[in-house]
């Protein structure tokens, strides 16, 4: 079947029941989105379809439809998008392994509230587990990253 | 003697001489007794100046920061050390992890698993300390743990870069023609003032990498650093951002396989029946093997992707034997009560005369109480996973671990060959907090490459497998009395804890012919060394073998002796109707670097001011890993249930290399801490494991994230860690501002089990 993942056409010969992240990560090689629990509790796999977060260990490929963007498909020709900035600026990362799925639901809540307050973050945030307890930096970058963007407009 | 202070320990015993413009120290020790690693593996044209520094003719400069990545930027602060010496900014360098070797021993990881507080410079505690350190050497033991990797780094790799530093300048001191005094470095050049003319690092790199290294090293006084004690961009920052390929999960090696295991989930025992007939049939399936290890029995699946192989595993049928422990946790519960109650134990604290002290004690003078904590799982957020391939002989693990030639060793043992024959290939890690000192992943992953015809395989566990097969932080349980005196001080106070060995775990599973020697200071770490002083004070453990894996967990023993301690401090500041800070500053007086960490958390939180309805206040101070750490939890009741609004830190870490990363740490630890406190607990039914995931292991979430204020004070004139230690305070500063706000003294953890967080 054939999937578009960060602008490009890929084809993919697999069960439709595979869940999409092991689709991406061991059949297409995009290995930005990760695997942290299977069930859809933490949110370290999440991509956006058609610009809504999904978690995607817990999505048949059989069921896709839409564009898909990674954690890989948010640079562009190199330049970081506002949020990864914002994440590079506040230095978020520890171990950084949920931030690929951290920064794909900001990007997401960032598209949709363009300045949103801490209960909107929280909303969105909270399927996002982080172990290393980064909470608070991120909560600092998505109101940096908005501040970025209403700047911009 | 404030000088000597500065100067460490080691570079004392081996004679050390403050001279103008920094401080000289003896540096051929550095070199021995184990080769430079790097010298086998230099591309074209590169350098290597010791085991830490490579520079190539371009002038590139590579820094091998060997110790485990794992979100505590270890692997910037060593770089920046290195850095700060060579005279180049930190962007300057490439960073890599760099090979198993025993050139890359940590002697400060066992240096402080002696008997000795963290503030006792005696002779003997001294020479205790430098003989543990020994060990590390001699084992060559390469392993990232005990909050030690910068305190071991400090010397080591300035000393690194400043030899480096003196070769190169000696180099172009030749070059150029002219007497190396009279040439600085800068930004990665070497320049003749008088004459204007330079040389880049580069140029004479190789040349002189032939030098012999200086005998001695100047190193810059703290007044010239440039690079340390500021917060740096973390060298990795951006390949986290991007969503690089630097875990262990995303290894990828040409004509990759794919597994999973399948472990008993009865601890040390083996299937008694199975068919793997069904798994082996199901599509994408290569092979179904069995595995037999120090670690575990049961399987592993081959396949031609990960999703496959879960299937697979999920497929085969078995049972497994039954367990040899108590199998289920009100058995594990009462063989730990059971321990308590039996005379003896290892007296790891005893001051004055406690059993006279409570011999006569009034009742209305007496405080009693018994405490409780279950056993928890790490819950790393990548699971466990490492990739192997075995061809020709030739064994490559690329494992996300911390201990990389413990790794090598054990995965050399199930391959059947020789370490020299092992490479270890050590990636990111997707958080380790102990957990990844273990070798089970490493070594399944090698179990599976022997079956796999040369092919190599990426292990991945599931989640549920990570969960059910961890190696503990151990159930443990405390008694503790203490008799007060009329001013609500306490005269005496008795403490007896009762937990697994983590030590003796490890042992079983690594080495298991060897026995532990001596009692395991794990069980009463964060009990028996606290700075207090009180006249009659007795600290006891006792071992209990409960039969479950138990390992270390961010801050170990410390992670529940903080909570036990600092609880009842909290319940004999209450009795004796003293203010729990108030306490502190009394029994804490002998310690002032304690007490200015008390003082500054007070002051931080406005501690003692007046609070709005419905909101209280916990205290709780632990020293470990040699930093003093004070911290302050604000609870509310919401409609939703209790909030935890805000935190205060305050930090005394003896010298702050990179605050940005300190205040990180210790955020991180807190968060560490209160998620175990509100909601964690692993317990067991049938001889297994009963939580599987993060809906019934969770920990804490954003809309849960408190505030935090963090203060990072440097007054003691030793440096401690940074990792582990903002956890041990947290869980009791929690527990004893939900007593505050409820009135509700809870002795049993996690909190949940008596009131709801929103």
């Amino acid at each position: 079947m054939r999937l578009t993942v960060d602008g490009k056409q890929i084809e993919i010969d697999a069960d439709p029941d595979m869940p999409l992240l092991w689709a991406l990560r061991d059949l297409a090689g995009i290995l930005g989105p990760k695997f942290g629990c299977g069930i859809a509790a933490c949110g370290a796999c999440t991509v956006l379809i058609d610009g809504s977060p999904v978690r995607s260990c817990v999505l048949p490929i059989g069921g896709v439809e839409g564009e898909i963007v990674t954690i890989e498909g948010l640079a562009r020709d190199g330049t970081l998008s506002v949020v990864q900035q914002a994440w590079l600026d506040e230095q978020v990362a520890q171990c950084g392994y949920c931030q690929a799925g951290q920064i794909m639901s900001a990007t997401a809540l960032l598209d949709e509230i363009e300045n949103p307050t801490d209960e909107d973050i929280d909303n969105a945030m909270s399927g996002n587990l982080c172990r290393c307890g980064t909470y608070p930096r991120i909560r600092a970058a998505i109101k940096r990253a908005a501040a970025t963007k209403l700047a911009r407009a | 003697m404030a000088s000597i202070g500065k100067i460490t320990r080691r570079a004392f015993l081996i004679g050390a001489t403050a001279i103008t413009g920094g401080i000289a120290v003896g540096y051929y020790l550095y070199r021995r007794p184990y080769p430079n690693p790097l010298e086998d593996e230099l591309a074209e044209g590169e350098a290597t100046f010791n085991p830490y520094v490579k520079i190539a003719g371009d002038g590139a400069i590579t820094v091998i920061a060997p110790r485990a990545e794992m979100g505590q930027g270890i692997s910037t602060t060593l770089a920046a050390l290195v850095a700060e010496e060579l005279d180049v900014p930190l962007e300057a360098v490439t960073v890599e992890h760099g090979p198993a070797s025993y050139a890359y021993y940590n002697s400060e990881m066992l240096a402080e698993g002696g008997p000795f507080p963290f503030w006792d410079e005696s002779i003997m505690a001294e020479t205790v300390r430098g003989a543990m350190g020994g060990v590390g050497k001699v084992l060559g033991l390469q392993g990232t743990g005990g909050s030690s990797s910068t305190r071991d780094g400090f010397d080591r790799m300035r000393q690194a870069g400043a030899a480096a530093r003196q070769m190169l300048v000696a180099a172009a001191a030749t070059s150029l023609g002219v007497a190396a005094r009279d040439l600085a470095t800068g930004d990665g050049r070497i320049t003749h003032a008088a004459s204007g003319r330079s040389v880049g690092y580069g140029d004479v790199a190789a040349a002189a990498a032939e030098l012999d290294p200086p005998s001695e090293v100047v190193l810059k006084q703290r007044a010239d650093w440039r690079i340390l004690g500021k917060s740096q961009n973390r060298v990795d920052m951006r390949d986290k951002v991007t969503g690089a390929p630097i875990f262990g999960v995303d290894v990828v090696q040409p004509d990759m396989l794919f597994g999973t295991v399948r472990m008993s989930p009865r601890f040390w025992q083996k299937a008694t029946r199975a068919d793997l007939s069904k798994a082996q049939a199901m599509p994408g399936v290569v092979k179904v093997v069995p595995i037999d290890t120090t670690y575990g029995s049961g399987f592993g699946v081959i396949a031609d992707n990960t999703w496959a192989a879960f299937r697979a595993a999920e497929a085969i049928e078995v049972e497994w034997g039954t367990a040899g422990y108590p199998a289920d946790s009100a058995g594990m519960t009462a063989r730990l009560k059971e321990a308590l109650a039996s005379p003896g134990g290892n007296s790891a604290r005893d001051e004055g005369d406690v059993d006279t002290a409570f011999a006569d004690a009034p009742g209305e003078r007496l405080v009693e109480a018994e405490y409780e904590v279950p056993f928890l799982a790490h819950m790393c957020m990548e699971p466990m996973t490492a990739t192997a391939r075995l061809r020709d002989g030739v064994l490559d693990v690329w494992s996300p671990n911390q201990f990389p030639t413990m790794t090598r060793q054990l995965c050399a043992d199930v391959a059947g060959i020789e370490t020299d024959k092992v490479n270890v290939h050590t990636t990111s890690l997707g958080g380790g907090f102990g957990r990844r000192g273990e070798m089970d992943f490493s070594m399944y992953a090698t179990a599976l490459a022997r079956e796999a015809g040369g092919r190599p395989v990426k292990v991945t566990w599931t989640r549920e497998e990570d969960t059910r097969h961890d190696t503990y932080r151990p159930a443990a349980a405390g008694r503790f009395r203490a008799r007060l005196g009329s001013d609500g001080s306490p005269e005496a106070v008795e403490m007896r804890i009762a937990s697994p060995s983590v030590v003796a775990g490890i042992l079983r599973r690594t080495f298991p012919s060897i026995s532990p020697m001596g009692p395991d200071k794990s069980i009463v770490d964060g009990a028996c060394n606290q700075p207090y002083t009180i006249p009659h004070y007795r600290v006891t453990g006792i071992e209990a073998d409960l039969g479950v894996p138990v390992g270390f967990w961010r801050a170990v023993g410390n992670s529940f002796n903080g909570f036990f301690h600092e609880c009842f401090m909290d319940e004999i500041a209450e009795r004796g109707g003293t203010d729990p800070v108030e306490l502190r500053r009394r029994l804490m007086k002998d310690y002032p670097a304690a007490l200015a960490v008390v003082d500054k958390v007070a002051t931080m939180s406005d501690w003692g001011s007046p609070l709005a309805d419905g909101t209280a206040k916990g205290f709780a101070f632990t020293l470990s890993f040699g930093s003093w750490v004070g911290e302050v939890v604000q609870v509310s009741q919401s409609d939703a249930g209790l909030r935890i609004d805000k935190v205060w830190i305050a930090a005394d870490v003896g010298t702050a290399l990179d605050p940005g990363i300190l205040e990180a740490q210790l955020v991180s630890g807190a968060i560490y801490g209160l998620s175990a406190a509100m909601g964690q607990e692993i317990t067991f039914a049938d001889g297994m494991v009963e939580q599987s995931n993060f809906h019934d292991h969770d920990a804490m979430r954003m809309h849960q994230c408190p505030a935090f204020e963090v203060a990072i004070l440097e007054n003691f004139h030793k440096m401690g860690g940074a990792g582990e230690i903002g956890t041990p305070p947290a869980l009791p500063a929690l527990a004893n501002a939900v007593f505050a706000l409820t009135g509700k003294r809870i002795r049993t953890l996690p909190l949940s089990k008596e009131v709801s967080f929103a």
